[in-house]
């Protein structure tokens, strides 16, 4: 029931400290100093305190459920786990992911996927596609949270990229020192050894 | 060799020796370092690494390389002059501060005099005067620079940096009012040799900041107004009015007032050392009296540098510990606290003179 004018408005008294001590400023200005000069002295011999990251020689731990690039896992046998369902496709927010399937020569799995893109670059990594996967064939618990190109089509991951034989470190490109990704036309180049989907 | 050294004892080559010696053997260079090093300090207060990645290779020397990194790249960036700019004004503006700087230096020792010869530029009869003179000037530097600049952000710091500097520099002179009556002379080597004399037989030297703490704290306060440097940084106010006085500025020009802020820094330092701590004199020496006079000269230069360096030091650990005034805060301040206690400090120390006389 709204009581008319009898409601008060609540004001806040906020504490000030006022007097000589304070308007001479000398008090805090040396108890500011002691505290800054505790740190300089501190980290003047070993950096005792420093809590920066150099970034890229040293990175930061990942937590396990950190939603990283995506990988395609693989069943027992090599295969790719995925059976072509469409169910990531389907739910993914920003339209990112591409699907084709294929027939499987396996009867009891009936499908795999030809084409399987993910564009990286449009991926909100909300990872309502992990969740929507009937058979546990796509995670994001790679661990690689930073991608960095210079091209665009570098960031439309195809299948066999995000297959998790994938070794980044093998592909190392040695100009940027980073695991830059070989570009999506030389893939066959890149992994001439595909194992884990059957010849199409 | 006879001819060399005759040539070099005219006053005028002398002078013009000492000045290239202590300006580009002492003030510049530290001047410079300190622009790094200002930010390798801040960084250690802050928990932070600070710039290290400048590199030749894998050298990296701590950082080190960031000064030629820096340097190099404000040589060869773009001179930017703003549409409507005061051309003539513009481009000399920055050089004021530096100049007003790097005067400062004329008349600080850096060690006592062997017979004739002082390890000082002039020894002139105004000393501190022609300080206060100087550092005055330096005031131009900001207020052509935010005049000539055709911004409002410039012009704002520039008035800022005039209001803020002008009211410091009237309190400024009276905080040292209490150091002319204490040593009786305004000559800068007078003030030196009167802080070599002791109270109670050999116990404490009549140090500056002895005979006059609160004059240090009131000069110390005015001179770090006079850089514009936090808490006194209002006219820079990158808060508020983007970089203040300089914003227009790029490239040398712009390195210049930078440059000027540091020696502005270390001039500071080596000022309070001399006036306030003793300068060269070091406390007791002489007591040793079979000390030969090269070493006695090289503690002095090495007294004075750890002295002046410790004041930069404070310096900056000021700037990285206390907040910016609000500009307001800051004139009030200067007005009507920091004028009457120097007037205060006038009064007592003269009825103590008077007292004790
Ligand atoms: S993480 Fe989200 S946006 Fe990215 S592919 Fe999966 S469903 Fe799409
Ligand atoms: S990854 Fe999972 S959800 Fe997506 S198509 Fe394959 S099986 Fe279906």
């Amino acid at each position: 029931m709204f009581i008319g004018g009898s409601m008060k408005l609540k004001v806040k008294k906020v504490q000030r400290i006022d007097g000589v001590r304070e308007s001479f400023y000398f008090p805090a200005i040396f108890s500011g100093l002691r505290l800054t000069v505790k740190h300089f002295w501190r980290n003047l011999f070993g950096s005792k305190d420093v809590v920066t990251i150099n970034y890229p020689e040293e990175k930061r731990h990942v937590s396990e459920r950190w939603r990283g690039r995506h990988r395609l896992t693989r069943r027992d046998d090599g295969f790719l786990s995925c059976v072509a369902c469409y169910m990531c496709e389907t739910i993914c927010p920003s339209k990112c992911i591409h699907i084709e399937s294929g027939e499987h020569p396996d009867l009891s799995v009936e499908k795999y996927p030809v084409v399987f893109n993910i564009d990286e670059l449009r991926c909100v990594f909300c990872g309502l596609c992990v969740e929507a996967c009937p058979k546990d064939a796509i995670r994001m618990d790679t661990g690689i949270i930073s991608m960095a190109y210079t091209s665009r089509e570098t960031f439309d991951f195809t299948r066999d990229l995000l297959r998790d034989n994938y070794d980044p470190k093998a592909h190392a490109n040695p100009k940027y020192g980073d695991y830059d990704l070989p570009s999506p036309s030389s893939q066959e180049e890149a992994l001439p050894n595909s194992q884990g989907v059957p010849a199409t | 060799m006879e001819i060399i050294l005759e040539i070099i004892m005219i006053p005028a080559v002398l002078a013009t020796i000492k000045i290239l010696v202590i300006i580009l053997m002492f003030a510049m260079p530290l001047g410079t370092v300190l622009t790094l090093m200002e930010r390798k300090w801040s960084a250690m207060i802050q928990d932070r690494v600070g710039p290290n990645r400048a590199n030749i290779g894998k050298f990296t020397g701590h950082g080190a390389l960031h000064l030629a990194a820096d340097g190099l790249k404000s040589i060869f960036k773009e001179d930017t002059m703003p549409k409507g700019a005061d051309g003539f004004l513009y481009l000399i503006a920055p050089f004021f501060g530096l100049i007003a700087g790097v005067a400062t230096f004329a008349i600080i020792p850096l060690a006592g005099p062997i017979g004739d010869f002082t390890f000082q530029v002039t020894d002139i009869e105004p000393g501190l005067l022609f300080i206060f003179a100087i550092t005055s000037l330096s005031v131009y530097g900001a207020v052509l620079a935010g005049s000539s600049s055709n911004s409002k952000f410039a012009l704002l710091g520039g008035t800022r940096a005039a209001a803020q500097m002008i009211s410091y520099e009237v309190f400024m002179g009276l905080a040292l009012m209490g150091i002319f009556m204490v040593y009786g002379t305004t000559r800068v080597s007078g003030i030196v040799d009167g802080q070599n004399e002791y109270w109670f037989g050999n116990l404490i030297p009549m140090w500056g900041v002895f005979t006059q703490p609160l004059g240090f704290l009131l000069f110390f306060t005015a001179l770090v107004a006079e850089t514009k440097r936090a808490p006194f940084d209002a006219p820079e106010g990158e808060s508020e009015i983007v970089a203040g006085y300089f914003l227009e500025y790029s490239g040398m020009r712009w390195s210049a007032f930078m440059l000027a802020e540091y020696v502005a820094l270390v001039g500071v330092a080596s000022l309070i050392t001399t006036l306030f701590f003793g300068g060269y004199h070091i406390p007791w020496l002489h007591l040793w009296e079979s000390a030969p006079q090269w070493l006695v000269t090289i503690m002095q230069v090495i007294k004075f540098s750890i002295f002046t360096l410790f004041f930069c030091w404070f310096q900056i650990q000021l700037r990285w510990t206390v907040p910016k005034f609000r500009f307001d805060q800051t004139m009030s301040l200067g007005w009507k606290k920091l004028l009457p206690l120097s007037l205060v400090n006038v009064i007592v120390t003269a009825f103590v003179i008077l007292a004790f006389a």
